[in-house]
């Protein structure tokens, strides 16, 4: 009687089992079916434009200015175009955000400023790409009369970039030993000594991480620049930070949307696209890369 | 002296501090300045309810009814890919996945979050809408429906790295004692280890919504422009962002046109806040929940 | 420990910068640059204009942007563009405003165009009279079937209301009437085209410059749409081209705009299917 029953049990205990087995073999293949979903697409996205990117790039395409009407000759003044409303935008966000991120882990008073400020940081991190832009048209093109220019554009760029850039120099103050403040605060240096000598120069690799990843984002960004800095053509080079300038995310939109050879345009869509992607999946690859090695030697 | 300096730069450093928050009330009193005109000339209410955006005919109409339900549809449609996908991603990553697997895989989906939207737009423009039109037999490819695979292939990378992260807080000794108690692997995973993650999963979740609803780019070129609520989720329809976008180089400086891009602008903006404080309020839940800290 | 040392001088050299910048807007560099917006549609024959310009004058720099002729106009009176294009005539609103703002406006017609409607190369569809495609554009004609097409959904493509192309097709076809609110709304010439010829049910219109061998222009009204029946005024949909200065152009700007209205510049203005103006 009881023999029977445990076997009961144990047969029914084997059939939950095997219930069991095969949901965590569905549900794992699944997971696996979903990540596969989404590195084939992210996979496929690369592949087709790497193949038909590469098929236009040559050093001409680099190095030499658009010609008959786009369909001829090179993005340079794109590719010069977006480095300098991504430098532009470093510079002005870098220091501001690293001065943020010391005040917030070293100054600040634990008290209802410092949430407030942590708040906002938050919030402008969330705003729509759009709406940066609309703010920059409206104040640093209209009420500061920069016009369009690399200059509204870079600083549109930078206040977009500055939520991350605190945040990752944030993170990387924090990640500095408490020891070695209070053995500088011992020797009898003062705290700003203390910050420039012993805390900004032990945190450089996470923050440079933070800023080569904030590089990365603003580089590819459209919707800020649409109203702020690009133009369709220009010939030479921007003189001068008033200038407007070409700049390759706002030249793919473009060579899709305007101009009359559609096919050849569409080519070059494909070369613009790759540059941008390395430029910017390179550059976060090696901020990515760089934190690891700097996680794993810690 | 030494003392002054240090003063000094202690004023300095605080002033900087303050700048995200300048920036943040900048925006904010940027876009109630110039949408306000709008809100007085129309009144919120039509504004808001009205269908019908004919902004430069004589009379001019603008309604964003319309224009707020095509952000709305297609938002819910990139959830339906990204929240799957990218969740799905991020359980085999914390789960299945070999360290070496994870330590390929958790930087190259960084990576890939990096892609910019121009490039998703030009994509979904050249490739994906072609090939969804004549797969699907649909009047055009450029749709709701093409915008919402589109955008939620582009916000998978940030709910899975996001939510990875969420899973990787969960402590070790929750999986052990489940795992010691006789649940198998995957109800661990889905009974203990998801849940205890969960605010920090809901906060992927909302991070991908609010990219999904603020993204410009990919849903000018793809969702088609037409500013009508949508039938089907086969018809072309004109999010918010697009349209602010496409108009608003066009739209002449300080005419009720302009004003109401603006206020589309702070409509945006609004909904976005509202996501960061659910996701404020859902990260500190799960911290405290965790026993982080604050 | 340098590393942030030079990280403070960047930054209050970059603070210096931006001071400078808040007190001396003028300070942008000035002559030789000319700035040229507006009209999607003249835009390609600007760019080419252009660039041909700055080879033979290397020391101007000309910068080309788009729009719509609505916003190419604004931006004249708003004294930020030196060249406006447009494919529509300024309105009498805008010359109110200008004004106001103390512009004089000039008008120059460099090139002449024809609004081509056009449709997929498959459908069999030739001709469409201005009250047909009226009725497919307000919305009292949803299927092909009821133009004399096949049984297929039309895809209404339209653009954006502040083109040109736009007010001119709603004055010239439409009488005014409002398009139908579930039209493609596309903001440019290319747009379209790129449209048209990826969708096999698609109906919409664009400048003669952007017909290509993947779209099908029809003739309205029986009338073909070429560069004779345009030029001898009997195709309906025709429209002329321009640009707007604020005064007599001089300088560069006068050379720029006698050069696209010269033998040469007219064979650009041909080159990319439109038509000259002499």
């Amino acid at each position: 009687m009881d023999i029977a029953n445990t076997g009961k049990v144990n047969a029914l205990g084997a059939d939950k089992k095997r219930y069991t087995d095969l949901q965590q073999a569905l549900g794992f293949g699944l997971l696996f079916a979903s990540i596969l979903f989404c590195l084939f697409f992210l996979g496929s996205i690369i592949f087709f434009i790497a193949e038909r990117g590469l098929a236009v790039i040559s050093w001409e395409f680099l190095t030499e200015v658009p010609r008959r009407a786009m369909t001829k000759g090179g993005v340079a003044p794109a590719i010069v175009g977006t480095i300098y409303l991504t430098v532009g935008a470093i510079a002005f966000a870098l220091p501001l955000g690293l001065a943020c991120a010391i005040y917030l882990c070293e100054y600040g008073p634990r008290s209802i400023v410092v949430n407030i400020i942590r708040l906002s940081i938050n919030n402008l991190a969330g705003v729509p790409s759009i709406v940066f832009g609309l703010f920059g048209f409206a104040f640093f093109v209209k009420v500061c009369g920069f016009g369009v220019s690399i200059l509204s554009g870079a600083l549109t760029l930078g206040i977009m970039a500055l939520p991350g850039i605190i945040s990752a120099s944030q993170e990387a103050i924090l990640a500095v030993p408490q020891s070695y403040k209070e053995a500088s605060l011992a020797l009898g240096a003062t705290q700003w000594q203390t910050i420039k000598k012993v805390v900004i120069p032990s945190a450089m690799p996470g923050i440079l991480t933070g800023v080569i990843l904030g590089i990365g984002r603003v580089a590819g960004e459209t919707a800020p620049i649409l109203f702020t800095a690009a133009t369709f053509y220009t010939r030479g080079y921007p003189d001068s930070i008033f200038s407007e300038v070409m700049a390759l995310p706002y030249h793919i939109y473009a060579l899709m949307t305007e101009g009359t050879h559609p096919e050849v345009q569409t080519q070059i869509a494909y070369g613009c696209s790759l540059i941008l992607l390395c430029l910017v999946l390179g550059i976060s690859a090696f901020a990515i890369i760089l934190r690891q090695r700097s996680n794993y030697g810690s | 002296m030494l003392k002054i300096r240090e003063t000094i730069y202690k004023y300095l450093f605080t002033i900087f501090a303050f700048a995200s928050l300048i920036f943040l009330a900048g925006i904010i009193i940027v876009l109630l300045k110039e949408s306000l005109p709008v809100f007085a000339e129309v009144g919120p209410f039509k504004f808001l309810f009205n269908k019908f955006w004919y902004p430069t005919y004589e009379p001019p109409e603008f309604g964003i009814l319309s224009l707020v339900v095509a952000s709305v549809i297609i938002t819910l449609g990139a959830m339906c890919v990204c929240v799957p996908v990218g969740l799905g991603s991020a359980l085999y990553l914390h789960e299945i996945a070999s360290p070496t697997q994870r330590a390929i895989l958790k930087p190259v989906i960084e990576i890939l979050a990096g892609i910019p939207s121009i490039v998703y737009g030009f994509f979904g423009m050249v490739i994906v809408a072609p090939f969804l039109q004549d797969l699907l037999g649909i009047p055009t490819g450029l749709c709701a429906f093409t915008a919402s695979l589109v955008l939620g292939i582009m916000a998978t990378p940030t709910v899975c790295s996001i939510a990875e992260d969420a899973l990787s807080f969960v402590p070790r000794s929750f999986r052990e004692a489940s795992l010691a108690l006789g649940a198998n692997r995957w109800q661990t995973l889905t009974r203990v280890t998801m849940p205890a993650a969960g605010s920090g999963i809901s906060t992927a979740v909302v991070l991908g919504m609010s990219r999904a609803v603020g993204e410009t780019m990919t849903v000018l070129m793809v969702a088609g422009g037409a500013a009508v609520i949508p039938k089907s989720f086969f018809d072309p329809v004109r999010p918010m962002t697009a349209t602010i976008a496409a108009e608003m180089g066009e739209a002449v400086m300080g005419s009720p046109h302009f004003h109401a891009l603006f206020a589309i602008g702070l409509i945006l903006f609004l909904i976005t806040l509202i996501f960061n404080i659910v996701t404020e309020i859902a990260s500190r839940r799960f911290r405290i929940k965790l026993g982080l800290g604050r | 420990m340098r590393i942030s040392k030079m990280l403070l001088k960047r930054g209050l050299f970059i603070g210096l910068i931006l001071t400078m910048c808040c007190f001396g807007q003028g300070l942008a560099a000035s002559g030789a640059e000319i700035t040229i917006k507006g009209s999607t549609t003249v835009l390609p024959i600007a760019q080419l204009a252009a660039e041909e310009f700055m080879d033979a004058h290397p020391e101007v720099d000309i910068s080309v942007q788009g729009g719509g002729s609505g916003m190419g106009i604004a931006s004249l009176l708003d004294g930020t563009t030196e060249i406006a294009t447009a494919s529509r005539k300024i309105k009498a609103k805008e010359l109110g405003r200008a004004r106001a703002n103390g512009i004089q406006v000039v008008e120059t017609p460099i090139a002449v165009d024809g609004i081509a409607v056009i449709i997929h190369p498959t459908n069999k569809l030739k001709d469409l009279s201005i009250q047909q495609i009226r009725a497919v554009y307000t919305g009292d004609i949803s299927n092909w079937k009821g133009i004399g097409g096949k049984d297929m959904k039309i895809v209404v493509i339209s653009r954006d209301t502040s083109s040109g192309t736009f007010e001119t097709f709603e004055k010239l076809a439409l009488n005014k009437q409002k398009v139908r609110p579930d039209a493609l709304t596309v903001a440019s010439n290319m747009t379209v085209a790129r449209t048209v010829a990826q969708t096999p049910g698609a109906i919409g219109y664009v400048g003669l410059g952007y017909i290509t061998k993947r779209v099908k222009a029809l003739s309205v009204d029986r009338v073909e749409c070429t560069r004779e029946t345009i030029k001898s005024g009997h195709y309906p949909l025709a429209r002329e081209l321009f640009i707007y200065t604020d005064g007599q152009p001089a300088g560069q700007t006068r050379e720029f705009i006698d050069y696209i209205l010269s033998t040469e510049g007219q064979d650009l203005v041909r080159a990319e299917g439109f038509i000259g103006i002499r």
